[in-house]
């Protein structure tokens, strides 16, 4: 857990005194991610740097799981601290192994421990400890250098990790990457993370809690959730975009979403039982599936009735399937793009998994603002 | 680029076995035969005077160059460096003669001059190499709880190490170049036979004080290039 509490910091410059924090309060839950996020100049990186004191603060406290660090001195304090940075900061004199193991060897383990650590860490995120241990920062690309990055911070096993802009630097593609391989180690590790963005996508997609600052004060602390539905003020609204409901999509899977309890049947099912189990289902339609479970088509209950044959006979190819993890925004698109109200969904073995609707999607995305709606001026309208 | 030096040095041979064949027929080498105590004995004084007025210079240089590019000097540290800029351009014979109206004769004024002429190259590519140090991997390294020593021994100096490296192979060309100079102070050393060898216009002395100059010189900076490349470590040397 990281509690700051009236967290402050003042720089005298010749002609006024700046804040670059202002009072910052805020407490990020043990295991949780919490990313600052909010235009350059807003004092979120002030606030990051002061946590592990490379920016000491002028007042305020910071506590580390209980433990006000200003008891402790800087040296030990950010030894227990992971640290990531933008430009990545490998040090090109060093090895991979050499650089992994730097914050070990400070804090004196013993060397076959700390090169153990770092070649299970070079598992961790694949890539082949035989072939990177002895290789220089120069000799990796970009993407590898920031995974190296990452598990240095990770190297000593620290409660806390501070994260400036980490992924600021990759390619849009090898971004996601990063950020889907760095969750799903998260997701294990449950580190509790301080995280600087100036992305909102990227703080949607990977904050627990988002922190939007302006001019070195929280304007509000939320789940990415209740920011994007529930801006606490126009400056937030704006940060957030226009097109903050359809951000909204990402949060949710299509898992959350999808119906389940959809009639489905088999390609040799008699018509006359098809139509049957449609009417007692009061459905309009009902998904084709194959011997393993497979969804191959879909039947409507107005093209059969009153044929007979099997449902071979009138099952129409379906236009694509989504994965149930899959995010509504990737639904969505798949929607548009075969200009479908709806799809099915399949689980991890390609077997189907339930049924998702346009107004199943609107209905989500709706259920948040409840009474709410209307009540509140729309930003966007205006 | 390593194929034209490969042709280079084919080309090199023949040239040098023809060079051969000129000196020995032209009687040179019998010349120079006849003062081979002298080079022995002259020799040695030249190396000791070059490896104690360099080493002295690299001792003195890069703990300086170190302490000017602290944070605490940044104020100093420009001002200091347009000193030691203007006395670049001094040159080295004035140097050596202004060391002598200073310690008078013989072997410490000569190690005095080489030694402030061989000092400033050092003193300058330490500094600007460790200022070159990237400030994101002074953070990475603060900020992952090193000491600002292990800052400065760890990271910064390793960073910096090739471009310190350039500083003191031109500091010592500088001197082993200027060291015959310091037969004119008194310090003896390869600029005897050089300096005499002008004067009485005997060419074989002359070349048995050149040529090992020579030979010194090419030494010294094969031996540079040779730690350059073998002693940086592989991800921050361009050579390799």
């Amino acid at each position: 857990m990281i509690r700051l509490e009236d967290l402050t910091k003042r720089f005298k410059t010749p002609g006024a005194d700046i804040v670059a924090a202002d009072r910052v309060n805020m407490e990020v839950p043990t295991g949780e991610i919490c990313i600052l996020l909010g235009p350059s100049g807003c004092g979120k990186t002030t606030a990051l740097k002061m946590i592990n004191r490379l920016i000491p603060p002028t007042s305020g406290k910071i506590y580390i799981n209980g433990e006000d660090t200003s008891q402790l001195d800087d040296i030990q304090l950010r030894r227990n601290i992971g640290y990531v940075i933008q430009q990545i900061g490998l040090f090109p004199n060093m090895t991979i192994e050499e650089n992994i193991c730097v914050v070990p060897r400070l804090l004196n383990w013993d060397i076959r421990k700390a090169r153990q650590r770092a070649a299970d860490l070079l598992d961790l995120v694949g890539l082949d400890p035989r072939q990177f241990l002895r290789r220089y920062p120069k000799e990796l690309s970009g993407g590898q250098q920031q995974r190296v990055g990452v598990i240095r911070a990770l190297a000593a096993d620290p409660p806390v990790m501070l994260m400036d802009e980490p992924f600021g630097a990759i390619d849009p593609i090898n971004r996601e990457i990063i950020q889907d391989e760095f969750l799903k180690m998260q997701a294990e590790l449950k580190k509790t993370i301080m995280f600087v963005s100036h992305d909102i996508d990227e703080a949607v997609k990977m904050g627990d809690k988002i922190a939007i600052f302006r001019a070195g004060r929280i304007e509000q602390y939320d789940t990415p959730d209740m920011i994007l539905a529930h801006p606490a003020n126009a400056f937030v609204a704006d940060f957030v975009g226009a097109d903050r409901t359809l951000k909204r999509l990402r949060l949710v899977t299509a898992e959350e979403v999808a119906s389940a309890e959809v009639p489905v049947t088999a390609r040799s099912t008699k018509v006359s039982d098809a139509l049957h189990q449609l009417t007692v289902a009061k459905a309009r339609r009902a998904v084709v599936i194959d011997s393993d479970r497979r969804p191959v088509g879909f039947v409507t209950a107005e093209e059969m009735a009153g044929a007979s044959g099997t449902v071979r006979d009138f099952a129409h190819p379906l236009p694509a399937t989504v994965p149930v993890r899959a995010d509504l925004r990737a639904v969505v698109s798949e929607m548009f793009a075969h200009d479908t109200m709806w799809l099915a969904c399949t689980d991890d073995h390609g077997r189907f998994a339930g049924v998702i609707t346009q107004p199943d999607v609107t209905a989500a995305l709706r259920a948040t603002y409840g009474p709410d709606k209307g009540a509140r001026p729309e930003q966007e309208a205006s | 680029m390593t194929r034209w030096l490969g042709l280079g040095r084919m080309a090199m041979m023949p040239l040098v076995f023809l060079l051969g064949i000129w000196v020995a027929t032209s009687g040179l080498l019998d010349q120079m035969a006849i003062y081979w105590d002298d080079i022995t004995y002259l020799t040695r004084q030249h190396v000791f005077l070059v490896a104690s007025s360099g080493g002295a210079a690299i001792l003195a240089g890069v703990p300086v160059g170190i302490w000017l590019s602290r944070p605490s000097m940044e104020r100093y540290a420009e001002t200091v460096m347009q000193v030691f800029n203007i006395g670049t351009t001094i040159p080295t014979l004035a140097v050596i003669a202004l060391s002598m109206t200073l310690l008078g004769i013989g072997f410490p004024p000569a190690f005095f001059g080489l030694f402030v002429a061989s000092l400033l190259p050092i003193v300058r590519n330490t500094y600007a190499g460790l200022l070159a140090v990237p400030s994101h991997l002074k953070e990475a390294a603060t900020g992952m709880g090193m000491t600002q020593r292990q800052v400065l021994m760890r990271v910064e100096i390793p960073n910096a190490l090739y471009v310190i490296f350039s500083g003191i192979r031109t500091a010592l060309a500088i001197n082993v170049g200027t060291t015959p100079l310091a037969f004119l102070i008194g310090g003896g050393g390869l600029g005897e036979l050089i300096f005499t060898g002008i004067d009485l216009m005997d060419t074989g002395m002359l070349l048995a004080g050149a040529i090992p100059t020579a030979a010194l010189a090419v030494a010294v900076d094969f031996l540079m290039g040779q730690a350059q490349l073998r002693l940086i470590p592989k991800g921050v040397n361009p050579l390799r």
